[in-house]
């Protein structure tokens, strides 16, 4: 008797440890799966492989690190000034709102914004007759280098402000009062005390711009392109989509995981973090005399910051608007690639939260046993899966593409390919939503569970379901949000017959249909950012 | 002062060793049938260790664990004869009054007529009738425990573990809640063990007290003995300054 219940525990503990493991094993897969493609592909035509390393693949390389550099100096640089001015005025009318404004950019799908800047800055943008006569000459519209770092920085620009801030944001009240009792000036107060908490995020923030910018792909795709534009992502892309290369696009890969690493090393001697969450606390007041021409010089940086960020939003409700709405929404090539859209996102969502949940309860089962074995399997399924982020999903679409091509089954794996690599990246941050929620209730519940005898299904019902329900449904919103608005895997394994959102879209702005693009982003943006709000809002229901 | 031992339930720690961290422990010691016993000791003297132990939350490295005539060292938290009241988070707080403390008649809330009612009866015995439908935090932290003491009601085990349970509470409030606690144990008879801080807790309740040092037990006895002039060294140390201001009082 004795014996059997006790087993009857350990089976209990267990279930959640297989299903830790059946979610590792599904992204070892996923991963593994693609690096055997590139890995076959390389060895079999080895000596190819080795030639594509030629002065083209160094221009390439080149430009991936020159406009991340580019783009992460002119992110961070002025986000210190942004935060600065943000944090020393705590209580004017509308901080809150530039506050969620700014969170905009990172929730918008790159494709939406991308066509934002082209809105406002393209050819035929918004702008583009006011900056034909104030430069002279015609417009040409904004594409390549200057294009890719206007994308960049409307992204990044924001992210790094709130991450500054959020370090003016630890310093303690005392030192406020301090400074200004001994009566510091702005100046001395920047150097001795903005500055130094300043300067301790600073690696993190600008590593976190930087990887994020020599891995991004929608945007270099719509406003790169051409041997002078093209990073390593689209460049694998163009070699699997357009030259039919796979060998190139093997050599490309392994340079891009190669770099990858390599700053994700760095990154992590620097210190960085590469969370993106972090809510800003509702500022309390500070103690600081501020002089009138500081404060007109806080509002004007202030503003150019506001523009940046709201004009290609507000491009895109604008041209958005313009469009003939009636005519899209009953076009049926919008239909059914809004449906797939959905009926792909709903699937990658449910299956990334499905395996965030297995991984953060196998973490806590595994947490209280001693040994090197259950302490490994916590780390990997603690911390280790957060790295499945470090290989970008062209990476992995390009692997599986590789070995699919000879099978005749490339495009029929499309919905398959999209809804894991989606799952697979949206995991880390339903693990974010949910672990928080499940070890609080773990914490609060789980003696009281063992002593009252409340176990398996009982539990999860009366016990886990309602303590979880709002972080899962967060983590639900999220992935979702991430998936619909993804311009990825899709863009390499769609075709006519499998369309999402994202892909029509480009599709429709690489044949200069750009009024039903613009229908197309704003219908696109609005979906995203009501699920983000949507799992900002259960998010922080969630935690009491 | 002392029932008589065929009243309750024994527990016993038959030469339990257990380590934690740096730390290792060595309990050999048994509790009074049927009456309180403070557990004391300082802070990390392996009081709440102690108690996990013979809850279950924890197994030992060698050593039996017995209750009744029954040797539990293998048992489940679950499975054992015994009602454990935390400090805090003895509620689920998404389930009402009702809700928390029928769990104590069945872990899947299916309950039968039966059940009910005894769950009104200990409602009413802890004086929280009318407060069925109520969630924790609409509680005050005196009825949160009263509501956990109900559940121990219907639970109906001859061992209860107490975990500084009244330790956030007022003086007043700790006093009725530990009345309540004497009322509830004599009308039961089940062996309870106390964790507390407060040597007036011990004077008020408990017929004996075990003293803990460093993870093993240096002192056990009666109550009255422990504070009487010839009381043991390490507990005198312990509560030092309390015992020479009423003896200053009293002169």
């Amino acid at each position: 008797m004795e014996q059997r219940i006790s087993a009857g525990r350990l089976a209990i503990r267990d279930l959640r440890v297989v299903a830790g493991g059946v979610a590792l094993a599904i992204i070892v897969l996923l991963v593994g799966g693609a690096f055997a493609g590139l890995a076959v592909e390389g060895i079999r035509d080895f000596e190819n492989a080795l030639a594509a390393f030629d002065s083209y693949l160094a221009r390439i390389v080149w430009f991936t690190l020159w406009q991340a550099i580019l783009s992460t100096a002119f992110s961070v640089i002025p986000a210190i000034a942004v935060a600065r001015a943000l944090s020393r005025h705590r209580a004017f009318r509308g901080r809150g709102l530039i506050l969620k404004l700014f969170a905009l950019p990172l929730a918008l799908p790159a494709i939406v914004a991308t066509l934002g800047i082209l809105a406002l800055l393209g050819r035929a943008g918004l702008l583009a007759g006011p900056l034909s006569s104030l430069l002279g000459g015609t417009w040409p519209g904004i594409y390549g280098l200057s294009g890719i770092l206007v994308a960049h920085v409307f992204f990044n620009l924001p992210l790094a402000t709130r991450l500054l801030l959020e370090a003016l944001d630890t310093v303690p009240q005392d030192q406020w009062r301090l400074a200004s009792q001994l009566g510091m000036g702005p100046g001395s107060t920047f150097r001795l005390i903005e500055w130094p908490a300043i300067r301790s995020a600073l690696p993190g923030a600008a590593g976190l711009v930087f990887m994020l910018c020599v891995t991004s792909f929608t945007v270099v795709l719509t406003l790169g392109g051409g041997p002078a534009a093209t990073t390593l992502e689209v460049a694998i892309y163009q070699s699997l989509r357009f030259d039919f290369d796979p060998t190139r696009a093997v050599t490309l890969t392994v340079l891009q995981i190669g770099l990858t690493v390599a700053v994700m090393i760095v990154l992590g001697l620097l210190g960085a973090r590469t969370a993106l969450d972090g809510s800003l606390s509702v500022a309390p007041r500070k103690f600081l005399a501020i002089g009138p021409v500081e404060s007109a010089v806080n509002s004007v940086v202030i503003l150019i910051a506001l523009a940046l960020v709201a004009g290609p939003i507000a491009a895109v409700l604008v041209s958005g608007l313009k469009a003939d709405l009636a005519r899209l929404v009953l076009d049926p090539a919008v239909h059914a690639a809004t449906t797939t859209s959905v009926v792909l996102a709903v699937l990658s969502s449910s299956l990334s939260v499905a395996m965030a949940l297995s991984l953060v309860a196998a973490r806590r089962a595994v947490s209280a046993r001693r040994g090197w074995l259950a302490r490994s399997f916590g780390w990997i399924a603690g911390t280790g899966a957060g790295f499945v982020l470090v290989v970008p999903p062209i990476v992995i679409g390009a692997g599986w593409f590789i070995m699919l091509r000879h099978t005749g089954l490339v495009f029929a794996a499309a919905p398959v390919m999209v809804v894991m690599v989606n799952a697979a990246m949206a995991m880390p941050f339903a693990i974010r939503a949910i672990r928080p929620a499940y070890e609080a209730a773990g914490e609060r519940n789980d003696r009281l569970c063992a002593q009252l005898g409340i176990s398996g299904w009982n539990r999860a019902r009366l016990i886990d379901w309602p303590a979880l329900r709002l972080a899962l449904a967060t983590g639900l919103a999220f992935s979702m949000a991430l998936s619909l608005g993804d311009l990825g895997v899709i863009a390499l394994f769609g075709s006519d017959s499998v369309q999402t959102l994202p892909f029509l879209l480009l599709a429709r702005i690489g044949s200069y249909r750009t009024d039903d693009a613009a229908g197309l982003a704003l219908l696109l943006g609005l979906l995203c950012l009501t699920l983000i709000f949507l799992a900002d809002r259960l998010g922080t229901r969630g935690t009491p | 002062m002392t029932e008589s031992p065929s009243a309750g339930t024994p527990v016993r720690l038959d030469e339990v060793r257990f380590s934690y961290e740096r730390t290792s422990l060595r309990f050999d010691v048994s509790f009074q049938p049927g009456a309180i016993t403070a557990v004391m000791g300082a802070s990390g003297s392996g009081k709440s260790t102690l108690l996990n132990l013979v809850a279950g939350f924890e197994v030992p490295e060698s050593g039996r664990v017995l209750i009744g005539q029954e040797d539990v060292t293998n048992l489940s938290p679950a499975d054992r004869p015994v009602s454990m009241m935390f400090q805090e988070n003895n509620l689920f707080a998404h389930l009402d009054v009702e809700r928390n403390v029928g769990l104590g008649r069945s872990p899947s809330l299916r309950l039968t007529n039966d059940d009910r009612k005894m769950v009104a009866d200990a409602l009413a015995r802890t004086g929280l009738s009318g407060k069925e439908r109520r969630l924790p935090r609409e509680l005050s932290g005196g009825e949160r425990q009263r509501v956990a003491l109900a559940r121990v009601l219907v639970r109906n085990r001859p061992v209860l573990l107490l975990d500084e349970p009244f330790g956030s509470l007022g003086p007043a409030l700790r006093a009725d809640m530990l009345d309540l606690l004497r009322d509830v144990q004599s009308e039961r008879a089940m062996t309870v063990l106390l964790v507390t801080h407060q040597p007036e807790d011990a004077r008020r309740v408990a017929s004996h007290i075990v003293f803990l040092e460093e993870g093993s037990v240096v002192a056990s006895d009666l109550t009255d003995n422990f504070f009487a002039d010839g009381g043991p060294e390490a507990f005198r140390h312990y509560i030092g300054e309390k015992i020479t201001d009423s003896a200053r009082k009293r002169t």
